[in-house]
This record gives structure tokens, C-alpha cells and sequence, in this order.
């Protein structure tokens, strides 16, 4: 059966790897080929990067890390950031990402998902999500989470998926940066909303918090963290080995 | 040299790395003469097998995979690029494939229960068959590797060396003499993946 996956997200600017990152043995802590490099080999079973880039400058170091990475590390890579146009998915799909994450883009406009998959498949749209409660309902947040759109967000995620988005990342503001464990209510209701695969974002706290994340909602494909793996809270290997003893299907390189 | 064919189709990046990464050079080409001129094909594909296989007949490919293959070349078809070399498909329609391999290309909806996700993507574990397979030797028992697919092969048990559990056995790879596919991306599947890519690259030609 198809195992859970583990993703970390590593968000970069001017070409480095913006939070701050705490390792042994990585020479160059802030190198986002380094990095990407030691969670192949430590049992990411997917990587994200995102672009927090708002330069030109910064965008053409992100395409030549994009390049250099998927030179050398072969598990699925997805690339999110400022992609709001088919020659957005263009210039990342050229140099190695495997999906491509839509979020202010498609709110902006929603075409943008439907274009993309038909020109590149399903599987290679994205649709990440940053929601929040507001008055009782969940809604969706632009601009990386500042920007209140009134939209519900549970409506928005369908309509996404017909559009043509092959997965869902949920990352929910109210539970981000917490460390209290991942958004369960809100993810529950995302998982009995849609079909494709949905990757749950935001909250992780430690290695407990994925046993229960999986456990609690087996609808759910993947669990994404960014600092708790950046510095070494959660180590991927000890994470999976606790999953597998726990009954949940992970993949362990031999 | 290993040729990636190049027509048209999907992002051959990640694939030309990866044999780069098990020390194979390759040569990503549309060029008949140069295909002819290497000592193994790969054929990749993402995307509909209709456009897949008419971009393949368009340029006159279809016939020089069917005339190498029978010269005995390798041939290795990976996603997409392994349920052309099969009869025909039933995606969006009925389509004739290179029929290197009699069997069809068919929903996975057919075959597995009702609430389990389509496509299946993820990172799922092979399980051999028992059917000699060069390119599989150092798979072990529980490796995973990493599909994206919507439709799967349905043929002989003969021609099937591994499949993979999905609510039912879904063919993963396949072999019939020297023509090879895989369903999953080898190319994306860490260690495992690039274990079998190099099996390929040291068959001999």
C-alpha cells in the first residue's frame, strides 16, 4: 500500500535558505543544494522550495539552485513561490521541478490551474492554501498568509480540484509557528471535501505530532514541516522508524 | 551511449541526471540516425497517450522503436513511456500503442476499490513476481519507488517481473526480451530507483 510521506520545505531568498538551519556535518548550513542533498539521503521522500524572492536577481539564483539540485537529488521536488502564469511553470519545470505549488497566483486567478493542467497534467499542479478561522468558517489568506480574501475555504479547495489540481497543501495560519500539532479539524474537513492527495501543513511540533496526524486522518498523504527539521527538533529517520512502529506505512531506504 | 528520445514529450532533465548520477552518458535525441547509432533507447513520456503516441508516429519514431527493438536493442519505457510499448490503450478513447508488448493500457479504476485516490501517487513498495529480470536484481523485498499514474498494463503474467499493491496488484515493471518499462519514475526514487537505472546501463548492449 502506498506509504506516507514526509516533506520538508525550504524557503529560500537571494539564493539561501532563509530560516536559520542548525546541522552537523553541513558545511554551508544555508545552501539549499546542501540541504536538499542530506534530506535525500536521510529519508525525505519529497522536497519543497519555495521562492521568497522578490528580485530578478534573487528569482535567476533560485532557477540555478533549482538546476543544481535536481541534478543530484532524485525524489520529487516542488517549487512554489510567485508562480502566477503558465511561463512561471515553464522557467521551474525546465530545471527540474516536478509540481509546481500555486497559491496568491490562482486566487488572483483561478485559470491558472486549469491552463497548467492541461498543458502539464494534473499531477504537476499544486494548489497550496493558507487558511485561517475568521467569524467561524475557515477562509483563505493571500500573500503568504497577510492577506484575508474572504473567500471560504473549503469551497475554494474543490473548486480547485476541479480546475484541475492534482493535490492540496493545507497549511493552516492558526496552528503555524505553534508546535502544538497539526491543524486535525480543519484537515479533516479538507480530507472529506476533495479527492486528490492532500499534504498537511503547519503546527508540527515533534515526531508525536505525525503518529497522530496519521492516525487521526487517514485520508491524509504527507506531512510537511519547515524549522523543526531545519534544526534538528525532528530527525526524518527516527521519525519514520517511530511511524512504522506504529503501524503507518512509511518508506525506509535500505 | 544510452538515447533518451526526445519527442516532444514531457521534461527529460531529471532522467538525463540520473543516468549521469550511475555513470551512463546519454544523448537526449529525436534524430532517427543518432537512435539508430546508440546502444540503448529509453523512452519516457508524461502526459495523454493519444498526443504520446501520435507525436510518436508524426515523426516516424514509432517504426524505428519497432525495427531496433526487434534488432535487439534495449529498450527501456519509463511512466508514460512503458504503456506505449504495449498493444493499445483505452485513455480517452481506444489508441494503438507499439505493440512491443501484447497488452493493454486500462483504467485503474477497473480494478481497485472505490475510496482509494486516483492517480495513485507516491512512493509505493515493489513486490517481485518471480520473473527473471536483470534490471531488477538488486531490488530487495519492500523497496519503494515512486509512481504518478492513472492507468496501468493489463497483459501476460510472463511478461509482468514486478507489481505493486494499490487495493490490487498493479503492474510495475515489465520485460519481454530486451524491451523493458517501468510504471514508476525511476528517476524520482532515491537509491532504489538509481540502482535500477544502473542494472540498465550495464546490460550489455
Amino acid at each position: 500500500m502506498i506509504t506516507k510521506r514526509i516533506i520538508p520545505c525550504l524557503d529560500v531568498r537571494n539564493g539561501r535558505v532563509v530560516k536559520g538551519v542548525n546541522f552537523q556535518g553541513l558545511n554551508d548550513v544555508n545552501d539549499p543544494v546542501a540541504l536538499a542533498e542530506f534530506y535525500t539521503e536521510n529519508g525525505a521522500d519529497e522536497l519543497v522550495f519555495y521562492d521568497i524572492t522578490a528580485s530578478a536577481e534573487g528569482r535567476a539564483l533560485f532557477t540555478d539552485i533549482l538546476t543544481r539540485t535536481a541534478e543530484r537529488v532524485f525524489i520529487p521536488l516542488t517549487v512554489g513561490g510567485g508562480i502566477n502564469s503558465i511561463e512561471d511553470f515553464d522557467r521551474v519545470l525546465k530545471c527540474g521541478a516536478d509540481k509546481v505549488s500555486v497559491n496568491s497566483g490562482a486566487i488572483r486567478r483561478p485559470e491558472l490551474i486549469r491552463e497548467a493542467a492541461e498543458k502539464y497534467g494534473d499531477q504537476c499542479v499544486v494548489l497550496s492554501a493558507d487558511i485561517q478561522r475568521v467569524d467561524g468558517e475557515f477562509r483563505v489568506f493571500a500573500r503568504g498568509g497577510r492577506d484575508d480574501t474572504g473567500i471560504e475555504a473549503i469551497g475554494w479547495l474543490q473548486r480547485g480540484v476541479a480546475l484541475g489540481a492534482g493535490e492540496i497543501v493545507v497549511n493552516s495560519i492558526d496552528t503555524d509557528g505553534v508546535k502544538g500539532g497539526f491543524d486535525l479539524e480543519l484537515l479533516e474537513r479538507v480530507c472529506e471535501a476533495v479527492t486528490v492527495p492532500v499534504i498537511a501543513s503547519g503546527g508540527a511540533g515533534c515526531a508525536e505530532d505525525f503518529v497522530t496526524l496519521f492516525e487521526t486522518l487517514p485520508g491524509v498523504d504527507a506531512g510537511l514541516a519547515a524549522s523543526i527539521f531545519h534544526f534538528g527538533e525532528v530527525k526524518i529517520p527516527a521519525l519514520k522508524q517511530l511511524l512504522r512502529q506504529r503501524g503507518i506505512q512509511v518508506r525506509i531506504e535500505q | 551511449m544510452i538515447a533518451i528520445v526526445d519527442y516532444g514529450v514531457g521534461n527529460l532533465f531529471s532522467l538525463k541526471s540520473s543516468f549521469a548520477a550511475v555513470g551512463a552518458r546519454t544523448l537526449v535525441t529525436g534524430d532517427a540516425a543518432l537512435l539508430r547509432q546508440a546502444d540503448k533507447l529509453v523512452l519516457p513520456g508524461v502526459g495523454a497517450f493519444g498526443d504520446a503516441a501520435r507525436k510518436l508516429r508524426q515523426s516516424g519514431l514509432d517504426t524505428l522503436l519497432q525495427e531496433e527493438a526487434a534488432r535487439g536493442k534495449p529498450l527501456l519505457g519509463i511512466c508514460l513511456g512503458m504503456q506505449l510499448l504495449f498493444t493499445s490503450s483505452l485513455e480517452y478513447g481506444e489508441h494503438p500503442g507499439l505493440d512491443l508488448i501484447p497488452g493493454t493500457v486500462r483504467p485503474i479504476a477497473e480494478v481497485i476499490p472505490e475510496g482509494l485516490k486516483i492517480p495513485h501517487i507516491g512512493w509505493n513498495a515493489l513486490e517481485l513476481t518471480g520473473a527473471e529480470d536483470p534490471i531488477l536484481h538488486r531490488v530487495k523485498p519492500g523497496d519503494c519507488v515512486y509512481f504518478v499514474h492513472s492507468f496501468y498494463a493489463r497483459t501476460e503474467d510472463r511478461y509482468i517481473s514486478a507489481v505493486t499493491e494499490y487495493g490490487a496488484k498493479l503492474t510495475a515493471c515489465v520485460r519481454r526480451d530486451r524491451v523493458w518499462g517501468c510504471q514508476f519514475h525511476p528517476e524520482k526514487s532515491g537509491r532504489v530507483g538509481l540502482r535500477i537505472l544502473r542494472e540498465f546501463t550495464c546490460l550489455e548492449a
